[in-house]
């Protein structure tokens, strides 16, 4: 009877026994760890995507909050010339810049995976482009492609290359490609460095049983080394895609779009809508049509690791 | 078929570090020869010289008459099976076992019907289809075996191929390996660090240390007459018993003296330390060549010993005694009845002394 009455007794230390107990219910302690998460992915992603969503479905622009117009914007971008020449350009520049990235990334990882003096050094220094802030290493490109101070002109220039001067960013022709040279050397490093990360988990006994086994250098990448590299290559590449498409920096401090649009991206056209024309409505249906296709790349790719890793 | 000839090869890294000093060796066309030794001891980087996957900083090494020093592992026609088994995982098991073939550009026909042999051999017909990670580690090392003997190479080499298995499957596969030599007749080298396994598969065995080679000959020549105190402790188990002793003339016979023990070798033996008279030796004694002494037992093969560990294990007892200073194991009948803190008087078989000089460790 008299443990009885003592556990009637709800004294500070006998509830914060209770409380501890309560947190031996998975489902309790899992709901509190998640928490904090799911606040920050709840106020930071899904709050300005509900938010995105709601804009590109009203005619609210710069200090005048909009009305519900339904699909008017969309129908409104989807008759806009530019609009389709930024589709077109974001898709034509994610596919070049991909299948460089991916090729010159990985030729780097195979190179770097091997044995040498200075390997640590070398490692460190591939990743200095991905490193340095953008918009900094974006400048310091602006100026090699600089028509008067271009130290690539130069070059060429000395070299007997060229006589003339080469407009790098201010060609239409030209310009995408150079947005392009600069996004893959920013990119590949990220390529390289993944590459070779997932190269280290590939037994080198792998390689010495194929190279018995009668496998030419070639065979033993092939048979060896791609297959078992593919599911690290693919999460790569998904990340890599979604970023580039969604790329803005570096065309905004190129070329801003220009010349007569011939690098306007997705991102670059919404935001000159949104916010340097002051259209929010119309800048957040640019952005959100990029959402499908991303949604399409992401399933694709999703679906296709799984089945190489189940396999 | 073919046999191995190692010729005073010699393996630096980074030319500082010796791994393999002139090792020497001529294994025999059919011969099951097994490199043993400690870790470090440069079995490993021996044995890799030889598939190519290392190269031979001096010396040679030939394949049949066929100097292989300069050629890639895939034509130097060797097969190897790796301690890790090196299976392709994204391979199933038979095409794991036919990527040597099919890089060989045989017929399809014909890589069926050597797949199909080997698995009827290795007894793994039913996970061909399967993938190695499916797989225990005995039937992951069987397909490895199985990717070796497709190929019908000149040579097998074993890199420590059962390390990896537990103890019960690595008294299996021992067997196992050693009917697949008897019936396919092939060379092979074997690397282990298990003296069991170098004991029980080699037709000789190659014990190393340092990068040096210390003794080649068959099993129970090297552990009946070890070439020096290394070789001695490291074959057998448990290990021989080894006592720091002073050799000396008493009553006109040689006597080795150590603590706790007092030894007359025997004439012929005496003969060869009598150049150390006054000196000291290491005198050596296998666990199983001591026994509980009687009263016929000479006085110079006897010694007191107080029993410190009884370990029962069956078949035999364990014994670890103190005589003096020294622990001294001996390995006796399980109907012995023993104490520990006996008293016991043990004797030793008279022709099972060894004798190590105490310079530089050879047999005396």
């Amino acid at each position: 009877m008299a443990t009885q009455d003592a556990s009637l007794v709800a004294s500070p230390a006998r509830r914060a026994v209770r409380r501890v107990r309560q947190l031996e219910d998975e489902r309790k302690l899992a709901f509190l760890l998640l928490a904090p998460t799911g606040i920050l992915l709840g106020l930071f992603i899904a709050y300005p995507f509900v938010t995105g969503i709601w804009l590109a479905l009203t005619d609210t622009r710069v200090g005048v909050p909009g009305d519900f117009v339904g699909l008017k914007n969309f129908v409104k971008i989807w008759n806009d010339s530019i609009f389709r020449i930024a589709v077109w350009n974001t898709v034509w520049y994610t596919f070049v810049t991909t299948v460089f990235k991916l090729a010159l990334g990985l030729w780097l990882a195979v190179l770097l995976n091997r044995h040498f003096r200075g390997k640590a050094f070398v490692r460190a220094f591939v990743l200095l482009p991905f490193i340095i802030p953008t918009v900094l290493s974006t400048f310091a490109w602006k100026w090699m492609f600089d028509p008067t101070f271009s130290v690539l002109n130069w070059l060429l220039w000395k070299l007997g290359i060229i006589d003339a001067r080469i407009n790098w960013l201010g060609d239409p022709d030209l310009a995408l490609w150079s947005v392009m040279v600069v996004n893959i050397w920013r990119g590949v490093p990220f390529y390289a460095i993944t590459l070779l990360a997932g190269l280290q988990t590939i037994s080198p006994e792998l390689h010495e049983a194929a190279a018995i086994d009668g496998a030419r250098p070639w065979q033993r990448f092939w048979y060896v080394t791609w297959p078992l590299l593919l599911p690290v290559t693919m999460v790569v590449t998904l990340f890599s895609v979604i970023q580039t498409f969604a790329d803005f920096q570096l065309v905004y401090v190129l070329t801003g779009g220009g010349p007569a649009n011939a690098t306007q991206l997705f991102a670059t056209y919404a935001y000159q809508l949104g916010i340097g024309t002051g259209l929010l409505s119309e800048g957040a249906a640019i952005s959100l049509a990029m959402f499908p296709i991303l949604f399409l790349v992401v399933i694709l790719q999703l679906l296709y690791i799984r089945r190489v890793e189940t396999r | 078929m073919a046999g191995v000839s190692i010729r005073q090869v010699n393996k630096l890294y980074d030319g500082a570090v010796h791994a393999v000093k002139d090792v020497s060796l001529e294994i025999h066309d059919k011969e099951f020869v097994v490199l043993v030794g400690p870790s470090g001891c440069g079995k490993t980087t021996t044995l890799r010289m030889v598939a190519g996957l290392e190269s031979i900083t001096s010396g040679e090494v030939l394949i049949g008459d066929t100097v292989v020093n300069e050629l890639p592992p895939m034509d130097r026609d060797i097969a190897m099976v790796f301690q890790n088994y090196a299976l392709y995982p994204h391979m199933s098991v038979f095409d794991n076992m036919a990527f040597g073939l099919k890089m060989r550009k045989f017929a399809r026909a014909e890589i069926q019907a050597r797949v199909k042999q080997a698995a009827d051999i290795l007894g793994i017909h039913e996970l061909l289809h399967r993938k190695p990670r499916q797989l225990s580690g005995g039937q992951r090392q069987r397909v490895a075996l199985g990717r070796a003997i497709v190929r019908h190479p000149q040579v097998f080499l074993f890199d420590e191929p059962l390390s990896n298995l537990d103890a019960k499957l690595r008294v299996q596969m021992r067997v196992e390996l050693k009917k697949l030599h008897e019936r396919l007749g092939t060379t092979a080298i074997y690397v282990t660090h298990d003296q069991v396994e170098a004991m029980t598969l080699g037709d000789r065995v190659v014990v190393m240390k340092d990068g040096l080679v210390q003794q080649v000959g068959e099993p129970l020549e090297l552990y009946n007459a070890p070439a020096n105190r290394f070789v001695a402790g490291f074959l057998g188990s448990p290990a021989m018993n080894f006592v720091e002793v002073r050799l000396a003339e008493r009553g006109g016979a040689l006597w080795a003296e150590g603590d706790g023990l007092r030894i007359q070798p025997l004439p012929e033996q005496a003969g060869r330390l009598a150049r150390l008279n006054g000196g000291r030796a290491t005198l050596g004694v296998r666990p199983e060549d001591l026994r509980i002494a009687n009263g016929s037992d000479p006085e110079g093969l006897c010694f007191e010993a107080d029993i410190e560990v009884i370990e029962k294990l069956g078949a035999q007892i364990l014994l670890d005694t103190r005589a003096g200073s020294h622990t001294i194991v001996a390995s006796v009948e399980p109907t012995v009845r023993a104490r520990v803190h006996d008293r016991l008087r043990l004797a030793i078989n008279p022709d099972r002394l060894h004798f190590f000089d105490a310079a530089n460790e050879a047999a005396i």
